[in-house]
C-alpha cells in the first residue's frame, strides 16, 4: 500500500542527547578495523586540530538512524520496516564528532514515494550539540521491497 | 582541522592508494555490537535465507565505513572529509568460513572544487561485483 504524501515535510521533536565518549568512538574504530590515531589518542587528534578524538566519518549513522526509528515505527505512517533496506546513505560535515559531544538529532521525511509497488522514504537527520552548533547532516534513503504476490 | 596533502600537489585523475579489507562473520557480530544494528540478516543464516539472500551480509553501513579508510588514509585527517555519500547497490554475502569477503576499494579525485576542496570517487567491488555506487567524499585539502 502507497505511504501517505501528507507526510512529506513532517518534522519529529529532537531526541534526547547522545553522548559520545571515547571508549564507545575506539569500540567503533576497532570494530571497522581502522587503527587511525586520531580515534583512540587525545594528543594525535589534538595534533590535527581537534579538541578531543574524533569518531570516524560513519559513526553518527547509529545516532541518526536510532533518530529516524521514530519515522520508521510512526504507526501512521505504516511503513513495513521488515521489508526495508537501505538505499543510499549521505553526510555533510560541519565539523567531526568528536568525544564529549552531546548530540540531538532532529529528523523530517523529505520524500514519500512509491515505485513498481516498492515504498521509498527519504530521512534527512540533523545532527546538533549541546551548545546548538551544526555537527552533521544524515541523508537515508529506505526502501520496503513490495510483498510477494500472495 | 585540514588534511595532510596540498590541493596543489593533485589533479583530476589522481589515484589514491587502493586497499583491500576483509570481512568475515567476526567481524559483523563486532561492527553489530559497536554500531547497534543487531539486523539478523548480518549474522544469522537461517533468518538470511528465510528473507532470500544467499546468505549472510555485511551491514551496508559496515562497507561504507571501510570505503571511506581510503580517503581518511590518503587525507591524514579524518576530520577533513566535509561530505560522504554512498548508494548500496549489491550485498556483501560472507560466507561462514575462515576466509570471509573481501572489499576492495580504489578512488581517484573526480573534480577539484572550490575552497581547497575535492571530490574522490571511490570503486567499492566485492566478490566481482560492485558493491556501493556512486560512492563519493568531498575532502578539505591544505
Amino acid at each position: 500500500m502507497a505511504l501517505d504524501q501528507s507526510f512529506v515535510g513532517r518534522t519529529y521533536p529532537p531526541t534526547a542527547p547522545y553522548e559520545v565518549g571515547r571508549e564507545k568512538i575506539r569500540e567503533f574504530a576497532e570494530a571497522v578495523g581502522d587503527a587511525h590515531p586520531a580515534y583512540v589518542d587525545p594528543e594525535a587528534a589534538k595534533a590535527l586540530g581537534h579538541s578531543d578524538v574524533i569518531a570516524p566519518p560513519t559513526f553518527v549513522f547509529s545516532i541518526t538512524f536510532k533518530a529516524a526509528g521514530q519515522v520508521i515505527e510512526d504507526p501512521q505512517l505504516g511503513l513495513d520496516y521488515s521489508r526495508v533496506v537501505h538505499g543510499d546513505q549521505k553526510f555533510v560535515y560541519t565539523r567531526p564528532v568528536r568525544a564529549g559531544d552531546r548530540l540531538t538529532v532532529t529528523s523530517t521525511i523529505e520524500a514519500v514515494k512509491s515505485m513498481a509497488g516498492n515504498d521509498i522514504l527519504d530521512v534527512r537527520g540533523e545532527v546538533h550539540d549541546e551548545s546548538g552548533e551544526h555537527v552533521v547532516t544524515a541523508w537515508t534513503k529506505l526502501v520496503a521491497r513490495a510483498a510477494e504476490e500472495a | 582541522m585540514t588534511a595532510k596533502v596540498s590541493y596543489g600537489a593533485v589533479e583530476v585523475g589522481t589515484e589514491l592508494p587502493a586497499r583491500s579489507f576483509p570481512v568475515t562473520r567476526a567481524t559483523l557480530v563486532q561492527y553489530a555490537g559497536a554500531s547497534g544494528d543487531f539486523n539478523p540478516i548480518h549474522w544469522n543464516e537461517r533468518f538470511a535465507r528465510e528473507v532470500g539472500l544467499p546468505d549472510v551480509i555485511a551491514h551496508g553501513m559496515f562497507t561504507m565505513a571501510e570505503a571511506v579508510r581510503v580517503v581518511t588514509d590518503w587525507a591524514g585527517d579524518p576530520g577533513s572529509v566535509v561530505e560522504y555519500g554512498v548508494r548500496f547497490t549489491k550485498p556483501v554475502v560472507v560466507p561462514d568460513d575462515d576466509k570471509g569477503a573481501v572489499i576492495e576499494v580504489s578512488g581517484k579525485v573526480g573534480a577539484l572544487l572550490d575552497d581547497r576542496r575535492v571530490r574522490v570517487d571511490l570503486t567499492v567491488m566485492s566478490d566481482g561485483k560492485k558493491v556501493l555506487g556512486m560512492s563519493r567524499a568531498v575532502v578539505q585539502l591544505s
